[in-house]
């Protein structure tokens, strides 16, 4: 067992892990950061999907040790500091880009990533960056109208609902 | 104007708030405390014997507290089957056993054979590395026909043939229709393969068992659409144990699409052995082992032929099918391709006689069982692609082929034994003209031309029966329960409202639409009520969520539930009035007395009846709650017309779908945001099916595609933007609520759109091509392109 630190949503934790536990079931197992959630076993679901150091990271693919030192974000850290939901969050509520809910906070956070790194993408450039995020309710229509949205463009022209 | 609330109105989701701030509780965010995990150990072959297990270098590794094995399920029941087809010659289907692990045979790969119950999972796995197992291994049976010819090696020893049953449906039809199809002018015959699908909700399965010492209570927590079935099936015919000591669980689950309705080994054992080891016993599925333990779904093999006269009325339809059941029978596996395929053949069309016949099969693979539409699109598939090859064959168009045929006088008794109550036919496929934009075809070809690609329209209709079903017709047809819908409707002394449901919210909703209905009907806000399910220590008995039955059974019980709580305060309040209970009306949360300004309000009623002071104790009890059953007397039946148009690549064969539309009939809306989002995943779905998904075999039962690396699912940029329309509405008759069900509609009506749309491609630029097996990979396409 090895001991890590790092920051997660702001607050510096620690714990003891394993060599081969893993970024999500480290936040998942140790923090009860339960938000973070797993759904496949290849890196291909993005269910998983954290900032780390601001950067989109899929928390299935690295291991808690190599988090050590970083800065962590979940989904529980992208709300507004008064609890409000962020403009992401909000715009997915609008639009209805979630559905059972489970690949959601994978969607949210690379979504956030996006639009951190191209404030202004277009449909395609929406499609092509979520490919490593997979929805099985929504058909991504609504999430990406969501993004759109979220960046500030006029969604009222794209099929109504 | 759109509603602010109410039936009708796009009401935001309230469930969405927790799931956006990662608060939603999902089964594996469930721990309790000192629980133990277990990891199964999977058979690696698709048929052997086993010779013998070895645990004991196992059980002494760090951590195991005991290895289960079969020999510890002895007297234990077999995970049972919910549904007795009876076959065309009067005989019940065959049913072999399914123990909870594995005994004597492992039938096919991922059959469970040990399970490890360890303080940690990577203890639980560890362990199952050192489990040394002897298997010999026998032949596999993967392909249907194969599997029924004499001297096939059996999956099932003690049944006579890998044969489940050999359906055939109406049979006293068979002749009919054989002389019918004999003397046509035209016979459309077309061969095709339903391919097999696995599910795939995002969240895996989860199961967590925890047993009280004290009380010998059971508690499972479980991913499911519908926790009183669990606890039915799982305590009156595995485990044994009543249901006042059994509480099942379903809390928020993370997609379902039918995979989560069936009853699962793996929910038994951690139940099981959560006593036997006196701790709580966690398992949560890995997406690998979802693949090769979730009921997969379709998997039919088919030949279908239409007879028409020389006007092109259709006038014989006849089909044979193969189906595969896997290795064992899932919970209502034995249906799928009946009751629930063989009653929708007729389709949208007036085809006067129609047999079907279905034989069900035992293969050495994982269990088959319903996955959204269940049967519906498959059905959906044979005859919309049958009809658009007809139509190519006597070159006419086929809309008009369609149109031609169409059924337009509702009631409409078909000849394979249903009624459809309601539809329109020729409305939604005038809005589909519409929103598909059918007449700018063909300048989208021509522009589709010069950038040096084939672009298609593929065109088809469906029909769905929804809102499964009256319970005594599902009984006559092997159905071994009800399938009513309850719910409590709970007013507390203030005025707000609990609805306690049967059904099971997994990403449809209910807990936003659901409240809308009772808002309107007693005219308070929709935060006054609060939707209450999945836990059968809350809920009155109720079937669940699967075949889009939620809103036209379950809600159904809701209004019932509701009416008979508004009769009771209609009472109460004309005590408070001092008016004739006839007189008394209620609007807007306001009981008033017709033709005067007496009025009081709905809280002051709800306090009253809590709070009797003032109040008929004399004729009526305090309280103000209320349980209705609501047991269909019919299906419902959405129908709707779908439009794809694709682009493909000469060079590659890769398909691209350019535009997707869908004009839906789904009768009255609750909430048209919710009903788009539901057409939009199926349509989805549907897509994924005719171009990416394939769950495949080779010959000795390995499973190809048990990963996300393997198994293609859409991904954002595998889809357009869909236009989506249920502005066509004829409610549905025999419920309350006129509603009809949205859930599958996409995933059963879109498959035939888009390779109607690629067959059209290939077809007009030159290709003679009649059709290809989904999915419509590039490989395949490029195949058929180039002979």
């Amino acid at each position: 067992m090895t001991q890590v630190s790092m920051t997660v949503n702001g607050k510096a934790v620690s714990g003891e892990v394993e060599g081969r536990t893993l970024l999500s079931g480290f936040l998942r197992d140790s923090l009860n950061l339960t938000g973070t959630h797993v759904g496949c076993d290849t890196s291909q679901c993005g269910a998983c999907v954290v900032h780390v150091d601001g950067v989109a990271v899929k928390a299935c693919t690295m291991l808690a040790g190599e988090a050590e030192g970083t800065e962590v974000t979940t989904i529980e850290g992208m709300a507004n500091p008064d609890g409000s939901l962020s403009t992401i969050q909000q715009a997915f509520q609008d639009h209805h880009g979630l559905q059972c809910g489970f690949c959601t906070p994978g969607m949210v956070m690379s979504a956030a990533a996006l639009l951190q790194d191209n404030p202004n993408p277009s449909e395609t450039e929406i499609r092509e960056y979520l490919e490593g995020n997979i929805c099985r309710c929504t058909g991504y229509h609504n999430i990406v109208k969501a993004i759109m949205a979220a960046a500030g463009q006029d969604v009222s022209k794209i099929a109504a609902e | 104007m759109p509603k602010d609330g109410g039936i009708g109105a796009s009401s935001k989701r309230r469930e969405d708030v927790r799931f956006l701030t990662g608060r939603g509780r999902y089964t594996d965010d469930i721990n309790i405390n000192n629980q133990t995990y277990v990891h199964f150990l999977r058979s690696d072959v698709a048929h052997a014997t086993i010779k013998g297990i070895d645990t004991a270098a196992a059980s002494e590794m760090p951590g195991v507290v005991r290895i289960f094995t079969g020999a510890d399920f002895e007297g234990i029941g077999s995970i049972p089957c919910g549904w007795q087809v009876t076959d065309r010659h009067g005989e019940p289907m065959q049913e072999p056993a399914h123990p909870v692990l594995a005994q004597g045979k492992v039938r096919h790969v991922g059959d469970p054979i040990c399970a490890v119950v360890a303080d940690t999972l990577e203890q639980a796995r560890d362990a199952a590395e050192a489990i040394e197992l002897d298997l010999e291994e026998l032949p596999a049976v993967v392909d249907m026909k194969a599997a029924v010819q004499d001297g096939a090696t059996k999956v099932h020893d003690d049944l006579t043939s890998n044969l489940c049953y050999d359906w055939g449906f109406v049979e006293e039809n068979r002749e009919a229709v054989d002389e019918a199809i004999k003397s046509a002018a035209h016979v459309t015959t077309l061969e095709l393969v339903n391919n097999r699908l696995v599910a795939n909700p995002m969240e895996p399965r989860v199961a967590v068992g925890d047993w009280n010492a004290g009380t010998d209570d059971y508690t499972l927590y479980t991913t499911s659409q519908n926790p009183h079935v669990i606890r039915l099936l799982m305590g009156a015919f595995v485990l044994g144990i009543p249901e006042h000591k059994l509480r099942v669980v379903a809390p928020d689950v993370g997609g379902g699409f039918g995979t989560k309705i069936f009853h699962y080994a793996e929910e038994a054992f951690c139940t099981f052995a959560a006593k036997q080891v006196g701790r709580p016993v966690k398992w949560t599925s890995s997406r690998s082992e979802a693949f090769m333990s979730d009921a997969h779904g379709r998997d039919h093999v088919t030949k279908i032929e239409l007879a028409m006269d020389a006007d092109n009325n259709f006038t014989a339809l006849r089909t044979e099918t193969y189906a595969n059941m896997g290795a064992y029978l899932s919970t209502f596996a034995p249906s799928i391709p009946t009751w629930l395929h063989g009653t929708l053949m007729a389709g949208n069309y007036k085809t006067p006689l129609i047999y079907v016949n279905v034989k069900a099969v035992f293969t050495n693979t994982v269990p088959v069982d319903a996955y959204r539409g269940a049967g519906r699109p498959e059905a959906t598939f044979q005859l919309e692609r049958v009809v658009d090859k007809a139509a190519r064959e006597l070159g006419v168009d086929p809309i008009e082929l369609r149109r031609q045929n169409f059924i337009t006088e509702f009631p409409y008794a078909t000849p394979v034994a249903v009624e459809y109550d309601t539809g329109d036919y020729n409305a939604t496929m005038d809005k589909l003209a519409e929103i598909g934009d059918l007449s700018g075809f063909e300048a989208r070809l021509a522009e589709s031309k010069k950038r040096g690609k084939l672009r298609g329209l593929g065109v088809n209709c469906y029909i769905e029966a929804c809102g499964i079903a009256p319970s005594n017709l599902v009984g006559q047809l092997g159905a071994r329960a009800g399938l009513y819908e309850s719910a409590t409707v709970r007013v507390n002394a203030t005025g707000s409202i609990s609805v306690m449901t049967g059904s099971h919210s997994h990403g449809q909703g209910h807990e936003t639409a659901f409240p809308q209905v009772i808002a309107e009907m007693i005219g308070i806000d929709e935060s006054q009520v609060e939707i209450v399910h999945g836990d059968t220590a809350t809920s009155p008995m109720g079937m669940g969520t699967y075949g889009s039955r939620s809103l036209a059974v379950g809600g159904s019980a809701m209004v019932r539930a509701a009416e008979k709580v508004i009769n009771k305060a209609k009472k109460i309040a004309s005590h408070l009035l001092e008016a004739s209970e006839a007189d008394i009306e209620l609007k807007d949360g306001q009981f008033t007395v017709a033709g005067t300004d007496k009025s009081v309000a709905w809280g002051d009623v709800t306090l009253a009846a809590y709070v009797p002071h003032n109040y008929p104790l004399e004729e009526i009890e305090p309280g103000l709650e209320e349980t209705a059953f609501y047991d269909p007397n019919n299906f419902t039946y959405p129908s709707g017309a779908y439009c794809c148009e694709v682009e493909v690549d000469p060079e590659t064969g890769k398909v691209t779908i350019e535009s997707f539309a869908a004009a839906d009939d789904f009768g009255n809306i609750v909430n048209p945001m919710i009903v788009s989002g539901q057409v939009h995943g199926g349509i989805a779905q549907g897509v994924g099916q005719a171009l990416l998904e394939n769950c495949s075999y080779d010959e000795n039962g390995q499973i190809l595609s048990a990963s996300y690396m393997d198994y293609a699912m859409p991904r954002a940029d595998d889809v357009p933007f869909y236009s989506v329309d249920h502005s066509c509405q004829t409610p549905c008759t025999h419920n309350p609520l006129g509603v009809k069900g949205c859930g599958e509609a996409g995933a059963i009506g879109s498959p035939p759109s888009v390779v109607n749309a690629v067959v059209d491609a290939l077809q007009r630029a030159g290709h003679d091509v009649t059709h290809i097996d989904m999915p419509l990979t590039p490989g395949k396409v490029w195949a058929a392109m180039n002979g």
